[in-house]
């Protein structure tokens, strides 16, 4: 399925909707999903293979080219998916429009917090 | 035609206590939740990866709650994302215009629990044969 397939003819009409936003959340729900469904296998087992390993292996692993690579995409893609998800899960349930918009602010500025921290450390592994 | 039925036949609303989610609805419900938890389990990544990053004595620490608790927190990860991977394959597939009708979509239900049991298992026998060697 192309993008243009599930672009609405009136975004195209009417600008991009009451979101201001057209397709895109639904779209990259479903690009960030598809990229997980190759990254986050491989997230798994860098994480397995490391249970009980001591400091210098896993940040030896983590610091490697390709599981370094690994991470870093995982945390891209998954925060990013993980900030798409839940902004429709507050969506649903958050009904106060005040309460709503504050409560999608702090997550997103949270998941990127918490992303910058996760992606930088492993770009320090890989760089020290 | 004045004929009046005493007893009518009209739909009964879910006796609350006895009423049982049918598996699509239990589905949607558990992406859900398992979405969710897995977005709070971002904060134990972060801080994996920031220990690792930081050194030996803040990871000796995050070692210390691995251990006992984050180890069953880890458990619940992998059998949690396990879930949310194999039911998100099926939604894409919701989103190409297939087995949207309710005999298929139940049929592709059970198709990804079995998926999850198998994957869950897979990745709890991995865990344990890794945390004992």
């Amino acid at each position: 399925m192309s993008k243009a397939n599930v672009t609405p003819s009136l975004k195209t009409a009417r600008g991009l909707g009451s979101a201001k936003e057209g397709t895109d959340h639904w779209w990259m729900q479903r690009l960030s999903a598809v990229a997980l469904m190759v990254l986050a296998p491989l997230m798994m087992v860098l994480v397995i293979t490391l249970i009980g390993e001591d400091y210098a292996t896993a940040a030896a692993k983590i610091g490697s080219p390709f599981w370094g690579g690994v991470a870093f995409l995982f945390i891209c893609a998954s925060f990013y998916h993980a900030h798409l998800g839940l902004q429709v899960v507050i969506e649903d349930y958050i009904g106060n429009h005040a309460a709503r918009l504050a409560t999608i602010i702090a997550v997103r500025g949270g998941l990127i917090v918490l992303g910058l921290i996760a992606g930088l450390s492993v770009l320090r592994l890989m760089l020290a | 035609m004045t004929e009046q039925k005493t007893s009518v036949q009209r739909p009964l609303s879910p006796h609350l206590q006895v009423y049982r989610l049918p598996l699509l609805p239990l589905m949607s419900i558990s992406h859900r939740v398992t979405g969710v938890g897995l977005a709070f389990g971002t904060l134990v990544l972060a801080w994996w990866l920031a220990a690792l990053a930081t050194g030996p004595g803040a990871y000796a620490i995050f070692s210390a709650f691995m251990m006992p608790l984050g180890g069953l927190a880890l458990l619940g990860w992998m059998i949690a994302i396990a879930f949310h991977f194999c039911n998100g394959i099926r939604h894409l597939v919701w989103d190409t215009g297939h087995a949207l009708e309710l005999e298929s979509a139940e049929k592709a239900g059970y198709f990804v629990l079995a998926g999850w049991l198998i994957l869950s298992a897979v990745l709890v026998a991995l865990a344990a044969f890794f945390w004992a060697t």
